[in-house]
């Protein structure tokens, strides 16, 4: 074995190893990682009393109510479905059918109260008219696309 | 391939290669930029703000490959000690640092009227962050040794084991749950509709074309300033009196 083949091996090897212990500790953290919980999720999680988590998934369609300054809407991954209360300005992206991702705790009353709500932007970009010729036709779906809506929720049980 | 190892043959391509990736350069800045920021038509979401990615998206692809470039020449020099592999990975990395910037920076120009918020520690983000540590950390370790050996060699060490940020970055979106949209580039196709899907690709060429002239103008100005530093040792070892560099 020559020794550039011998260098070969071991930075392969170093670079091997190196990917290993990255791997292994962000599976470790993987929880942490994830930036919020999807509905489903929050149904099998044990929480502490007030504990801090953010909940993303889509706003439901016609769920929308406000009330002076406080906005309630519910959140859904398709399976099942969180209410939100939130009292704040919402991000321009803010609709109804649209990704959301809520920052707060769940009360005891089973109601997700929010202190801050970010708007979740999917990958689908497109012309106003080209939008409304798909819904026209029919090929539209809550969410944007038809790759979209379910996107969430197979991410969820896609994820290591 | 090791033919190319040599500086003098490396150059005699990169010198041909040169005034084509500018004038690619120069024609799709020149058409993409006008198409992007005036004539695309608004996103059906975000408005005008959609803009903002024609310059986010390309500078975030050539982020990651000047990083590419970096770690790969770094790969070479270290198991086949071609320096001319180094140079390039150096002449490479400030390039990819200031578009990682940009990258961070538009981003955070976006997120704050679409997320409502300029920042979130989400995967994607803070990977994309580390990007721009490693790029900082690799530039300066290379002036932090005196024995400008070792300092070659820790630099490519680090650029290696910085490598493995460049796969995370990319599958963050797909791996954990993040705000950062998932890719548009699908194994379907593009999640982007034509009439943006070209000042993008336009925007992209122009960058990766750009990236290229401007590393190929730092490899020259780095292999003279060897010549320099050769011919100075050279003088020096004869006797005669040189100035300090």
């Amino acid at each position: 074995m020559t020794r550039k083949t011998r260098r070969l091996y071991f930075v392969a090897l170093g670079l091997l190893a190196v990917a290993a212990g990255v791997g292994l500790m962000l599976s470790a953290v993987s929880d942490n990682v994830t930036f919020f919980a999807s509905p489903s999720d929050l149904k099998t999680k044990s929480l502490t009393a007030n504990q801090r988590l953010r909940l993303g998934g889509l706003v439901e369609e016609g769920s929308v109510a406000r009330d002076g300054n406080t906005v309630k809407f519910i959140v859904t991954d398709t399976a099942e479905r969180v209410n939100v209360s939130y009292a704040g300005i919402l991000p321009d992206l803010f609709r109804e059918g649209q990704g959301v991702v809520a920052e707060g705790h769940l009360a005891p009353d089973g109601v997700f109260v929010a202190d801050d709500v970010l708007a979740k932007h999917d990958e689908n970009y497109m012309p106003r008219e080209v939008a409304e010729a798909l819904k026209e036709s029919g090929h539209w779906q809550e969410g944007g696309d038809p790759n979209a809506a379910p996107d969430i929720a197979v991410r969820e049980t896609a994820t290591p | 391939m090791h033919k190319y190892a040599n500086p003098t043959r490396f150059m005699k391509i990169a010198n041909t290669v040169m005034p084509w990736t500018t004038a690619i350069a120069v024609i799709c800045f020149v058409i993409g930029l006008p198409v992007a920021l005036y004539t695309s038509p608004p996103d059906y979401q975000q408005g005008d703000t959609v803009r903002i990615m024609y310059i986010h998206v390309p500078a975030a692809w050539l982020a990651l490959m000047a990083y590419m470039v970096t770690a790969g020449g770094s790969a070479v020099f270290l198991i086949w000690r071609h320096t001319i592999a180094h140079v390039i990975a150096r002449a490479s990395a400030p390039v990819g640092a200031v578009f990682c910037a940009l990258c961070l920076f538009t981003g955070m120009l976006w997120g704050k009227p679409m997320w409502g918020t300029p920042w979130v520690w989400d995967a994607r983000l803070t990977s994309m962050l580390i990007l721009l540590f490693l790029y900082l950390g690799y530039i300066a370790l290379g002036d932090a040794f005196d024995d400008q050996e070792r300092g070659d060699k820790a630099q490519a060490v680090l650029a290696l084991v910085g490598s493995v940020n460049v796969p995370i970055i990319h599958f963050s979106v797909e791996w954990w749950n993040t705000l950062h949209q998932p890719s548009i580039v699908t194994m379907q196709g593009l999640t982007i509709n034509a009439q943006m899907a070209l000042p993008l690709l336009l925007m992209v060429g122009a960058f990766q074309c750009f990236y290229i002239s401007v590393v190929v103008i730092r490899l020259r100005a780095e292999l003279l300033s060897a010549k320099i530093r050769v011919a100075r040792q050279n003088l020096a070892a004869s006797g005669v009196p040189v100035a300090a560099e």
